[in-house]
């Protein structure tokens, strides 16, 4: 079993958020910076990792159930999307690696796609 | 079923406020947490909502969104008196979106949303008059699908 914590420490990312939630499972992660293929293609409890830091990604991560948000690039969110994302109990990671990077460093330790292939006309 | 465990709730759904968007989702989702509904239920009337409250604020200049809840089944009904749309069939469609760049930016437009309405839900109608507005109702049973 894969946890926050050792996501944080492949990604040396900082915790923003959720520092008491370490122990989280992290079963599948989804990269992306478009929140309608976020909403649409993930399961619950998917780790999101993404370039946007707006009030958007916190709604999508809550009502999409998600795990947690992992910043890249080094992005740091508004003091108000913190605040909206310890309201509904949602860790917030920031790491320095690209999008690509990131992704490839946890799919490196297993961690797999939600969802591993989307078909065109499913 | 009696009236008397139905419950309903309403939102006014503000035109562009995009840091308030998805609020009404968000409290029809806490709502349906402490009747205790399964989490996979939830998710999908959250996210299905979500995707017709975002469509009220972007494409049609706010709305209302409604929420009629019974012990075995959910109705979602958004509305709006925005422009319409023209082709609703078209509008169904994957990748179809006529959303302006800064939605984009945002991380939404990709013309997903209808479509995810529609796999989330159990049925969903549109009804839309062009000049006039939309109005979106979504089933959605409290039946757990992953589970079966
Ligand atoms: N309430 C509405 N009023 C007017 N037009 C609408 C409304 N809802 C949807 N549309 C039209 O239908 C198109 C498709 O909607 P859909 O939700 O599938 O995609 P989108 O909103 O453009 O992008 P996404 O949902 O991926 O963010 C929209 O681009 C818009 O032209
Ligand atoms: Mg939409």
């Amino acid at each position: 079993m894969i946890n926050l914590n050792q996501v944080c420490s492949k990604l040396d990312a900082k915790i923003l958020l959720g520092e008491d939630q370490l122990d989280r499972e992290v079963i599948s992660a989804c990269g992306a910076d478009l929140m309608s293929d976020v909403l649409t293609f993930t399961k619950r409890k998917t780790l999101l990792l993404t370039g946007l830091t707006n009030i958007q990604v916190v709604r999508t991560a809550e009502l999409s159930d998600l795990c947690a948000i992992v910043f890249v690039r080094g992005k740091l969110p508004g003091k108000d999307i913190i605040e909206a994302a310890k309201a509904n109990d949602i860790p917030l990671l920031v790491t320095c690696y690209t999008l690509f990077e990131a992704c490839g460093r946890l799919y490196e330790m297993g961690i797999k796609g939600c969802p591993h292939k989307v078909f065109a006309d499913e | 079923m009696s009236d008397t465990k139905k419950m309903k709730v309403t939102y006014e759904v503000a035109p562009g406020d995009f840091e308030r968007a998805g609020e009404a989702s968000s409290g029809i989702k806490r709502l349906l947490q402490r009747i205790g509904i399964p989490a996979e239920v939830i998710r999908r009337i959250a996210i299905g909502t979500y995707e017709a409250e975002m469509n009220v604020i972007i494409h049609a200049g706010g709305g209302i969104v409604t929420a009629e809840i019974s012990p075995d089944s959910t109705v979602i009904i958004v509305s709006d008196k925005g422009p319409g749309i023209a082709d609703i069939e078209l509008a169904k469609q994957e990748g179809w979106s006529t959303a302006p760049d800064y939605v984009r930016q945002m991380g939404f437009g990709a013309g997903m949303g209808l479509p995810n309405m529609i796999k989330c839900s159990d049925k969903l109608d549109i009804v839309s008059v062009v000049n006039q507005g939309t109005q979106i109702t979504m089933l959605f049973y409290h039946v757990d699908k992953e589970s079966k």
